[in-house]
């Protein structure tokens, strides 16, 4: 098993000499596609920074990239839209992604566990219906979802929205992935033996144990929820219980013929994003892809 | 039980919302009773909901466009994350960890703000391209016409995509032991050959996965149009079938009809999931055999 942190430090691969002529341009032509397709990734986000330092009047004049002289101007509108609601909105999808992916993982370990190491009646059709539940778009839920939860008078809140992300077909998937591979079935046998209760055996030993792996599912959720829109649209009225996604989008919505809140909109949007790719940053070296992609093997 | 809370939510927000969605599109409203003072009564309505969903010319364009856009988006997010993932993983290439996580970034954005960002990009007035275009003295790109619009849609599906799939592969390629590699080579393969004839083969359940999700993820299309509306009219109010799914149920209040288009549309994700799935099957298959 190996983490992607490794793979930075590690020097490429040794190789057998071969004709030398011909394969010393390969290395250079790769590394040139890759520094495009880096440069591709990179130019949206260099521009709304940049973009977010213009006054209106240069957002339309002055050249794309050329920085602005309303940085200040534009932050301290932003700061200002409807009493600081930007932020709300922001802290509301902090609340969201922060506590919906906790309890996913905790709900998905829990599951994922059980799955791995217990036998249960009709334990293969439980696994069969989850992996099935991956194929369900979750587009197709929200609608009745929302009527469901309308029905028990709580669409609208912010319960609405972090409820029905809490289930996550996927995130048990890869939880009994892990959980079978992780966690020893001799480990489990000496802990009952010594007389520990299960649910002690999986908080102390079998959770520490796929630490990693909910390390990666967590942050999976994290981000698809930070990253969901039509949940929360179709679940939320009070501007005030926003997400960041849905405020900005209504943001633009009504720019739309009100070209004096583009700034606005682009301020937001580069304020939104650069903490987000700061902790993608910071937490790249805990992310297990390995686990995500031998997950299919099973 | 350990799966019980699993279990339960499970059936309160997929089970149950699945039943409902199904029930209710067999719902529908009925006039009971006589001229003005007949009543819309809700009752059963059998297949007259999915009957109306399938000629809906709006639903059925819109299915259409998305098809179109999955047709060019798909291939284009799976072709490039497997190339840049082959990429970093040829020998000797140099700034790989810049590389790979440049490409990666885009996944922390999300999709509405993608849009937003290429939306300003795409917009004649913000656009950099059109603003050398003009000075050159050539006239407005048109980003958001036809066919154009189709491509501007699937860059945005490119751009958020490719580095998340590309991380899939990469791992997976480097969990491939080196010695087969070494094998080739001296056997006198080069790069190219390794690359297609051992490495593709061998992270086809890598491509599975990420293609499947690359389906799931493409059928729903909603936010990025969604997202564009306001700055284009080219996108009407049912672009996407989507789009008709939540105008039926929210503004129309034809529930039936709403939850009807859903099914359809959830079908048609897993039937083209399974096709899919089967086509890459019989290719990994037949290549070991």
């Amino acid at each position: 098993m190996s983490t992607l942190t490794r793979h930075t430090s590690a020097p490429p691969r040794p190789s057998v000499r071969g004709p030398a002529r011909k394969r010393a341009s390969t290395p250079r032509l790769a590394t040139t596609v890759l520094l495009l397709g880096a440069l591709y990734c990179l130019i949206p986000v260099a521009w709304v920074v940049i973009a977010s330092s213009k006054s209106p009047r240069e957002l339309f004049t002055t050249f794309s990239f050329a920085p602005g002289s309303g940085l200040l101007d534009n932050l301290l509108s932003l700061n200002a839209y409807a009493g600081g609601q930007f932020w709300q909105w922001g802290l509301n999808s902090l609340l969201y992604a922060g506590v919906g992916a906790l309890a996913s993982t905790l709900v998905s370990a829990m599951a994922g566990y059980a799955l791995a190491k217990f036998r249960f009646a009709g334990r293969d059709l439980l696994f069969a219906v989850i992996l099935a539940g991956v194929l369900v778009p979750g587009i197709v839920l929200a609608v009745p979802q929302y009527l469901l939860l309308a029905s028990v008078g709580i669409a609208g809140s912010y319960w609405s929205v972090l409820l029905p992300v809490i289930i996550n077909p996927f995130g048990i998937f890869l939880c009994r992935v892990f959980a079978a591979a992780a966690v020893p079935d001799d480990t489990l046998e000496a802990a009952r033996l010594d007389g520990a209760s299960e649910v002690r055996i999986f908080g102390a030993i079998a959770l520490p144990m796929m630490s990693q792996g909910l390390v990666t599912v967590f942050l999976l959720q994290f981000v698809g929820i930070w990253n969901n829109f039509l949940l929360p649209f179709i679940m939320l009225s009070d501007q005030s219980k926003y997400p960041v996604t849905l405020g900005l989008y209504t943001f633009l919505s009504k720019g739309a013929g009100d070209s004096d809140l583009y700034p606005l909109v682009i301020m937001g949007s580069a304020v939104s994003i650069i903490p987000l790719i700061i902790l993608l940053l910071v937490l790249q070296r805990f992310w297990r892809a390995d686990l995500l992609a031998g997950g299919l093997k099973g | 039980m350990f799966a019980a809370p699993a279990i339960v939510f499970f059936v309160v927000f997929l089970i149950i919302p699945i039943g409902y969605s199904i029930y209710l599109s067999f719902r529908g409203f009925r006039v009971e009773g006589g001229g003005a003072f007949g009543r819309r009564v809700e009752t059963w309505i059998g297949f007259e909901n999915y009957a109306s969903a399938l000629t809906d010319p709006e639903f059925v364009a819109g299915l259409g466009r998305v098809l179109v856009y999955g047709v060019i988006a798909i291939p284009s997010v799976l072709g490039l994350a497997l190339l840049f993932a082959l990429l970093l993983d040829t020998p000797r290439v140099r700034a790989r960890s810049f590389a790979r996580t440049a490409i990666f970034i885009p996944y922390a954005v999300p999709g509405v703000i993608a849009s937003l960002l290429w939306g300003f990009l795409y917009l004649p007035s913000t656009s950099p391209v059109n603003f050398i275009a003009r000075e050159l003295g050539a006239g407005p790109l048109d980003f958001f016409g036809y066919p154009a619009l189709y491509f501007s849609l699937a860059n945005i599906a490119l751009w958020s995509g490719v580095g998340f799939n590309m991380i899939i592969i990469y791992t997976s390629l480097r969990a491939i032991p080196t010695e087969i590699y070494e094998a080739a080579r001296i056997d006198g393969a080069n790069e190219l050959q390794i690359a297609w004839r051992i490495k593709v083969p061998l992270v086809a359940p890598a491509l599975v996965l990420t293609g499947l999700f690359s389906v799931i993820g493409t059928l729903q299309l909603y936010s990025e149009p969604a997202t564009l509306r306001p700055m284009t009219t080219t996108i009407s109010s049912t672009w996407v079938p989507l789009m008709k799914i939540y105008q039926e149920a929210f503004m129309n209040d034809n529930l039936g009809g709403a939850a009807a288009a859903s099914v359809v549309l959830a079908l048609g994700i897993l039937l083209f999931s399974l096709v899919l799935l089967r086509f890459f099957q019989r290719r990994t298959f037949g290549e070991n055999s």
